[in-house]
């Protein structure tokens, strides 16, 4: 079974690398794409039973023994999220198939998408799977240098400029995560994650928390958290409409993911758990504050997603068993919604030749399977029940409010303000892109109530409007289904994140690391 | 461990000048800046390393106590790598961005220019602004958009602004021109 395991990571290379080798046809390549990453779906689909059923599996790569080598560490929350991810990489890659096939890219220059999207992904899953702290960087910069590659996809003037702010504040990042590797070497004399655990408790407490601050400041800046987050609503929308999906979708989690492991395996002593709470209500409010200003959808949804970003921290910092799961559920929730969401806003943008919400109307006539694509992870984004928005938030609150602080119930009542603001933003866009008559004379009235927005970026904005073809639809319609069945299988799949929660707040020993990793070895 | 003071101050002032220079708004300091961060952070590396030894396994005879410890190497090896490419698609980006008209300097947001345009300042300084965001409108869509220009090599007309290399803070119409056609 631990044979499988470096799979995640050298099949999206391999398939990136034979893409690039067929740079020139185009059916080859969306080939290659599909079935690599239907492969690694299906692996990561075992392993994720293997692993929830069994123990986490440790594979040391090459046989290096654990100090010296790479070791890939899959444990239920990696497997999962693997998963997940996989299933949306492959909903937006025929997305972007259908897009391509549509507006007719033979000749174009993006015979480099293919490859670097599978990259991305090669990127992602070694990020999941990291089992030591450099490996986890590699792959951050492996995803990072593809997303370089896909955010200036095409090279214009506005990609461009805001893809430059998008690299040089990922570089900042990954220059403060290495130095931080370093510390953390220098200080511990290893990288391997479940050593740092154990030695990490050794260290007098102002060490710990230099290195605990440092790698947050590194994390943070990925998963766009409060402070650190005003780059993503800049580079985010200008994108291409699949890469924006799947940068919103994935991306920032990959930041929160490592947060997680940060908080509950490397620095399970070190304490700045208010810190945290604080910086995640401020993540949240401001983040949804800025939506609210905004009159461009993909602008908007970029703004929801920092203030998501909030409600996980939220759950991280209160740091129970329960709210780990739950942040696990959410996170998995919102990896699919907001990727659903910025795939309706692209079919949106296609049918309407804009996303800015002063100048739709009168969709839900005329495009209503659009509308009701954009409705459902619409209200779900926002929580309304049954929803697994509202199932994941409740499930956050409920674990704050067993904690019962002063500062819980400020963190909870944020949070529902958050969320009714957020249903507040995407409805209001619901009401005038939808409801709105196309034909309707009563405009100045409607302009007059949300003048504000009159000045917003790229709130005049239009575009040529292009046919949808039906598998872009499909797709988009695919993902809506995953997001009502993370209502419906609710139950099982949060039993899943509570294990995985009561997983992660136990202590990883080395011991069980390199006992695992040498029955690893005997299987291959 | 023992470390080398030298090597201390050394990475201390690669850090300072990366961090002053990353702060300017021309890319190419930017991308300057960067490297002398990375350094910074490869040399950190090193520092980590303790005292030097000997080759590590390379003649199995010696006492283990004696190497140096292999494992920075490796990692700043890998560091190294990772800055190289990184430092090549930079690059190439600040020449696609100078080709594009735009000098090599960091541009403003699109968010910012909405707000300050919100805070009504002089006129002057919003004309500059709208012409930006009248730039950008054509360009927000799709990556396979026929107006996506391939990256091409340096026209006849690109030669003019070859000579004249000074940075400038607005986009040239004549430099545009010549990729659109």
């Amino acid at each position: 079974m631990s044979s499988l395991v470096p799979l995640l990571t050298t099949l999206p290379l391999l398939g990136a690398a034979v893409a690039l080798i067929f740079g020139r046809r185009r059916r080859v390549q969306v080939w290659v794409s599909i079935v690599t990453l239907t492969a690694v779906l299906v692996i990561a689909s075992v392993l994720l039973v293997y692993v929830d059923a069994h123990a986490p599996l440790a594979v040391a790569v090459a046989g290096w023994p654990v100090p010296f080598g790479i070791v890939l560490y899959v444990d239920t929350l990696a497997a999962l999220l693997v998963v997940i991810s996989s299933i949306v990489l492959l909903a937006v890659l025929l997305f972007s198939v259908g897009q391509g096939a549509a507006d007719g890219d033979e000749d174009t220059p993006v015979s480099i998408f293919h490859p670097s999207y599978l990259i991305l992904a090669a990127g992602i899953y070694t990020a999941f799977i990291a089992g030591d702290l450099f490996n986890l960087y590699v792959g951050f910069e492996i995803l990072l240098v593809a997303s370089y590659v896909l955010i200036t996809l095409g090279g214009t003037e506005a990609r461009i400029r805001s893809g430059v702010v998008y690299i040089v504040v990922s570089l900042v990042s990954s220059v403060l995560f290495l130095s931080a590797i370093a510390a953390i070497y220098a200080a511990l004399g290893t990288v391997n994650m479940a050593q740092i655990a154990e030695r990490m408790a050794l260290q007098p407490p102002s060490v710990q928390l230099v290195l605990h601050l440092m790698l947050l400041l590194a994390f943070g800046i990925k998963a766009a958290v409060f402070p650190l987050s005003f780059w993503l609503p800049d580079s985010y929308p200008t994108a291409p409409a699949p890469v924006t999906a799947v940068f919103a979708g994935l991306l920032t989690k990959v930041g929160v993911y490592a947060i997680i492991r940060t908080e509950t395996q490397l620095f399970p002593d070190s304490n700045i758990n208010t810190l945290l709470l604080i910086v995640s209500l401020a993540t949240m409010i401001v983040g949804i504050l800025g939506a609210v200003a905004q009159a461009e959808l993909k602008r908007i949804l970029s703004f929801t997603l920092v203030s998501h970003v909030g409600y996980m921290i939220f759950g991280l910092a209160i740091a129970t068993p329960a709210a780990i799961g739950a942040t696990v559920y959410y996170m998995v929730h919102h990896i699919v919604v907001q990727t659903t969401l910025f795939l309706a806003v692209g079919l949106i943008e296609r049918r309407a030749g804009t996303t800015s919400i002063l100048k739709l109307k009168g969709l839900m006539t005329g495009a209503p399977l659009i509308a009701l694509l954009y409705f459902i992870p619409a209200i779900n984004l926002g929580g309304l029940p049954p929803f697994s928005g509202f199932i994941g938030k409740f499930a956050l609150f409920d674990a704050a409010a067993q904690v019962g602080t002063p500062l819980m119930i400020v963190l909870i009542v944020g949070g529902v303000i958050t969320s009714l603001l957020t249903l507040y933003t995407l409805m209001r866009a619901w009401n005038l892109g939808f409801w709105r008559e196309s034909t309707s004379a009563e405009e100045p009235e409607v302009e007059d109530r949300i003048r504000f927005l009159g000045s917003a970026p790229a709130a005049a904005v239009q575009t040529e409007r292009r046919v949808i073809p039906k598998v872009m639809t499909a797709s988009t319609a695919g993902l809506v289904v995953v997001t009502i069945a993370l209502t419906v299988f609710a139950g099982p799949l949060f039993d899943l994140c509570a294990r995985i929660g009561a997983q992660l707040s136990e202590p990883v020993h080395v011991a069980q690391v390199i006992s695992d990793t040498t029955t690893g070895e005997g299987g291959h | 461990m023992s470390v080398s003071v030298v090597l201390i101050v050394v990475m201390a002032a690669l850090f300072a000048c990366g961090v002053y220079a990353m702060l300017e708004r021309s890319l190419t300091r930017v991308l300057i800046g960067f490297l002398l961060l990375g350094n910074g952070a490869n040399l950190l590396l090193l520092i980590v390393l303790g005292k030097p030894g000997v080759a590590p396994f390379f003649g199995s005879a010696e006492d283990a106590a004696s190497f140096s410890d292999p494992l920075p190497q490796a990692l700043s090896l890998t560091a190294i790598v990772i800055t190289f490419a990184v430092s090549a698609f930079l690059l190439a980006l600040i020449y696609r961005s100078w080709q594009l008209g735009q000098a090599d300097t960091v541009e403003d947001d699109e968010a910012d220019v909405a707000l300050r345009e919100r805070a009504a300042e002089p006129a002057d300084a919003l004309e500059t602004e709208d012409e930006i965001t009248e730039q950008d409108d054509d360009a927000t869509t799709d990556f396979v958009d026929s107006e996506v220009a391939p990256i091409t090599v340096l026209s006849s007309l690109d030669f003019d602004a070859l000579a004249d290399d000074a940075p400038t803070d607005r986009p040239t119409g004549d430099g545009r021109r010549g990729d659109d056609s």
